[in-house]
């Protein structure tokens, strides 16, 4: 007898739910982060498909305003997977010059919302991987793996197909998408172990070490390049820290830490009382039902 | 005996905070058990998930304090917190204060890690939890202690039972409001014992709890039910047996879902293993083409393995090249699974739109897609009462069993034996919506346990020897149209032409082949089922063949139709007024059925369903039976052109 761990059984699971889209749709592609979650989905899809690399390519909706070491990880990882890496940049925001400390929500909005609505189109792209985990957050745990979006992008909760088994239907209507989510049933914990298991490489972000910061509306925040517009009286000051989630450094919270390693990230992840979005800014908008609202308008 | 409020027993703070390293080796090694909630409006459900997420862990303090905020606004605990918030997920029913879809949670104990579907126990939601239910290995069935055994837990316990899950559990919930009394408990059980019986469930935990106090969820007994003597619904979930390990002593399936070329030196079949283990060398089935092969080996990214068994996904390469492909099967070569384009299936109606009898849907099943149609139902199932009713349609949330043909055939195993071969859903054509799950009970067939006889002579070789490409002309039209003297005609010409022909008259063939059929409409469909074998058989021979039928509906000759290659299928309408074959009546038939001597006569009290798009259209009103048959032979060798 055969006995297998849930990590065992989560891998076949996305693996299977992989191989099901490219042998169901036309121009798939897979949506990259550069954050941890992303980092499993992308070594997920390298066992699915090897001995070929994943036959379809990369996607980087991309805000100008990453940490420095996920753009060095990105172009590292699309190479050592052997795939096309597309990255895009909305090209109305970039004009305008759309940034986080200027234009608060509408940061998130050109550049991501819209970006990615763009470059789908742009691409003819009719399914897209993304790394999202039903435990992150309450509208996500009801969200199908294969979650169909109409012509604009908008998504329907209370008209989802029903999924049974492990038969996912990717039939699609005349200008929908589809946005699969081949690790929802992952949680932050598996994917720490599996990171560690598999030994995939990730952004050292995420490991604590001295690093610039300011303290601003109760988050603190890394000063990751000199765009970072110091408030009068501000000095970065050196701080031992790393990140639960990475996403654009001005809007996202570091916290305070000493875990430098793999192992003791996890310890003090177990060990915590917060929970894994609470760095994030995007959540709180629209009171709790926030992403509900945004995954209408086709965020991620 | 545990205090229901002490502190949890499945916390490992100690073990985190001394030594990472073995607690991470104990989680790594962990199974993943998959199991329902399910339980009426006001069993408290939500709140049960609420408080083992919350007893596991899983909740942070920044969600514990917004959810102690939401308790106080929109709560029904009054200052106490309200877990079921922390569950119930989207905004419209946080307003109405019922779960409505399928939400999945996550939580872990020292032993196992846990999936929880969390379905809705509302009267339309039967959809939701045969959703929910077709993943678990487990169904914790919520009764209210006050309330007892009602309909919708009867409809429930239904639902998991049929879906397949071989483990329930009754919890009866709320024990705190009936002051933990031993009697209330046994006299629920009781109850659930005597219809759980009558259904055929045979295993069944009863286990007293309070999801709001927190007895007997973690450990047992508390000190509120002195009496109960059983495992917490903790310690249960952690020691039944799951789904995935019981597959693997089944005979080795895989599902090809994806052929992996990535070279001309590589060829590997994708797949998750369905069901048994598999091994190089091992001797194996591809079914349907019945073709056998050795395993050379188990391909994956960290190596090749040894063996592999049921659950895990890996890609398999053969020592011979035969064909394989999405769709197929690969089995043990000595016990693969059935063929069959007919079965008898449990289905349940997941769309506003009812099922319509006849109608082709998509199947998927495993990796295979066919169109299928579905016979009216042989009888729904009133999921609260279990009867049997009579039933022309299944509506949204119904339960019938039903007759399923498909287009060609489908490799597959009773739902009893293999949910991933056995279990399928039904998709509309037009909207793409998945409107149902089906549940295959057996093959209608004798050819059951037939499997496909793979030929060392090809069609194409065939075809070869006789220097032509095979095709059934399909001559259609009313009674007297002139479509036996045209296929006559048009035999003559591809006969002097050098071409191997067959001429199927309706008339010959209903003296022997199909002399036991009459003209209802079933027989008439029969008749027209095995002139379409008979010229499929023919075709594969290498022959031209012509077939002269009425034939009047349009599903049938679709039928045929799609029993052939694309292309080989050809249309000819032969279009004829009824007024003008009426005035020829060749055979006096027309003249016997006004009379009403012949029922059912094609034209006059039965339907004819013109050609939407043949391949060939003669309107013999304009040409002479000659003309049309030099029109069709000239269409056929290639040398018609548009100006004639």
């Amino acid at each position: 007898m055969h006995r297998l761990t849930h990590l065992d059984r989560l891998e076949a699971e996305s693996i299977h739910i992989m191989r099901e889209v490219v042998a169901e749709t036309q121009n798939p592609v897979m949506l990259y982060s550069v954050g941890k979650d992303s980092a499993v989905m992308l070594h997920l899809a390298r066992k699915a498909f090897y001995p070929a690399p994943p036959p379809f390519p990369l996607l980087h909706v991309d805000t100008t305003w990453k940490f420095r070491d996920m753009y060095a990880l990105r172009d590292k990882a699309a190479k050592a997977a052997g795939m096309e890496l597309i990255v895009y940049h909305n090209p109305e925001a970039m004009e305008r010059g759309i940034n986080p400390f200027d234009h608060g929500p509408l940061h998130t909005d050109m550049w991501k919302t819209e970006g990615l609505k763009q470059a789908l189109d742009k691409h003819g792209f009719d399914a897209a991987f993304g790394g999202a985990r039903r435990d992150e957050e309450k509208s996500r745990a009801k969200e199908r793996i294969f979650s169909f979006r109409t012509a604009t992008h908008g998504w329907d909760p209370k008209n989802q197909r029903p999924e049974l088994w492990n038969l996912y239907n990717a039939r699609k209507n005349k200008g929908e998408s589809i946005r699969v989510f081949p690790i929802s049933n992952w949680t932050e914990l598996d994917i720490w172990q599996y990171i560690m298991k598999e030994g995939i490489e990730i952004v050292p972000l995420y490991m604590a070490a001295p690093r610039p910061t300011v303290e601003r509306d109760g988050l603190l925040l890394m000063v990751d390049d000199e765009r970072f517009p110091l408030l009068p009286g501000e000095t970065p000051q050196m701080r031992s820290i790393r990140f639960r989630t990475l996403g654009c450094y001005p809007l996202t919270g570091a916290i305070e830490s000493e875990a430098a390693t793999l192992p003791e990230v996890v310890q003090e992840m177990l060990l915590t009382t917060t929970s894994e979005r609470q760095g994030r800014a995007i959540d709180k908008d629209a009171g709790g039902a926030g992403m509900e609202k945004k995954k209408q308008e086709g965020y991620f | 005996m545990a205090d229901a409020s002490s502190e949890p027993v499945y916390q490992t703070d100690a073990l985190i905070a001394e030594d990472i390293g073995a607690y991470l080796e104990l989680h790594q090694n962990k199974e993943l058990l998959r199991f329902i909630t399910c339980g009426s409006v006001d069993d408290g459900k939500s709140t049960l998930i609420g408080r083992l997420l919350y007893d596991s862990k899983m909740i942070f303090e920044d969600q514990l304090a917004a959810l102690e905020a939401d308790s106080a606004k929109v709560g029904t605990q009054g200052k106490a917190i309200d877990f079921a918030l922390l569950v119930d997920g989207l905004a419209a029913e946080r307003e109405q204060g019922i779960t409505i879809d399928v939400a999945y949670r996550f939580f872990a104990t020292e032993k196992r890690k846990f999936i929880v579907a969390d379905t809705p126990g509302h009267e339309q939601y039967t959809r939701n939890m045969v959703t929910g239910a077709s993943t678990a290995d487990l169904a914790v069935i919520l009764v209210d202690a006050r309330k007892g055994v009602l309909v919708q837990t009867r409809r429930h316990s239904y639902l998991a039972h049929l879906i397949g899950i071989r483990h329930l559990v009754l919890a009866v919930n709320k024990m705190d409001l009936v002051d933990y009394d031993h009697l209330t408990f046994e006299q629920i059980v009781a109850d659930y014992r005597e219809f759980a019986t009558s259904i055929g469930i045979a295993e069944v935990t009863a286990i007293p709890i309070s999801g709001f106090k927190g007895d007997n969820i973690t450990s047992a007994p508390s000190t509120n039910t002195p009496w109960y003597s059983g495992p917490s619904l903790i310690e249960h979930l952690e020691a039944v047996e799951i789904e995935s390990t019981a597959a693997q002593a089944r005979p080795f399936r895989m599902p090809v879902q994806w052929v992996n070329r990535p070279n001309l030196d590589f060829r590997g079949f994708a797949g998750l293993i369905a069901g048994g283990s598999v091994k190089p060398g091992d001797t194996v089935r591809v079914v349907p083409s019945g073709k056998t092969s050795t395993v050379k080996s188990i391909v994956t990214f960290d190596g090749d393995l040894d063996e592999a068994a049921a659950g895990q996904s890996v890609t398999l390469t053969l020592a011979d090249e035969i064909d394989c492909s999405r769709g197929d099967v690969i089995a043990v070569a000595d016990n693969p699974p059935q063929n069959a384009d007919q079965f008898e299936a449990t289905l349940v109606w997941m769309s506003d739109d009812a099922l319509i009898p006849g109608r082709g849907y998509w199947l998927k099943l495993a990796t295979q897609t066919v169109s299928a149609t579905v016979a009216e139902p042989k009888y729904e199932v009133n999921v609260n009462t279990m009867e049997h009713l009579a039933a022309k349609t299944l509506e949204l949330n119904s339960i019938g069993v039903v007759e399923v043909t498909t287009d060609k055939p489908v490799t597959f195993e009773p739902y009893a034996d293999s949910r991933e071969l056995g279990g399928f859903i039904l998709v509309d054509k037009l909207t793409n919506a998945t409107v149902a799950a089906g549940m295959i009970h057996f093959s209608l067939r004798r050819a059951q346990n037939v499997h496909w006889q793979a030929l060392e002579i090809s069609r194409e070789a065939h075809a070869a020897l006789k220097g032509q490409k095979p095709a059934v002309l399909w001559f259609t039209g009313l009674s007297g149209s002139g479509k036996s003297t045209i296929a006559n005609l048009v035999e003559k010409k591809l006969h002097a032409a050098g071409r191997h022909t067959f001429l199927l008259d309706g008339d010959n063939v209903r003296h022997r082949l199909n002399k036991d059929l009459g003209f209802t409409e079933a027989d008439r469909i029969e008749n027209i089922r095995r002139v379409g074998e008979v010229a499929r058989l023919m075709a594969d021979a290498g022959l031209v063949v012509l077939t002269a039928f009425i034939s009047p509906f349009r599903a049938e000759r679709e039928l045929v139709r799609s029993m052939l290659p694309e292309g080989e299928f050809i249309e000819i309408f032969v279009d004829t007024p009824l007024e003008v074959a009426e005035s020829r009546d060749v055979k006096g038939l027309y003249k016997k059925a006004r009379a009403g001597e012949l029922k059912n006569f094609t034209g006059l009290d039965s339907p004819y369903e013109r050609p939407e798009d043949p391949e060939i259209r003669v309107d013999t009103t304009r040409m002479t039976a000659e003309a049309a048959a030099e029109l069709i032979v000239e269409r056929l060798l290639g040398t018609w052109t548009p100006d004639l």
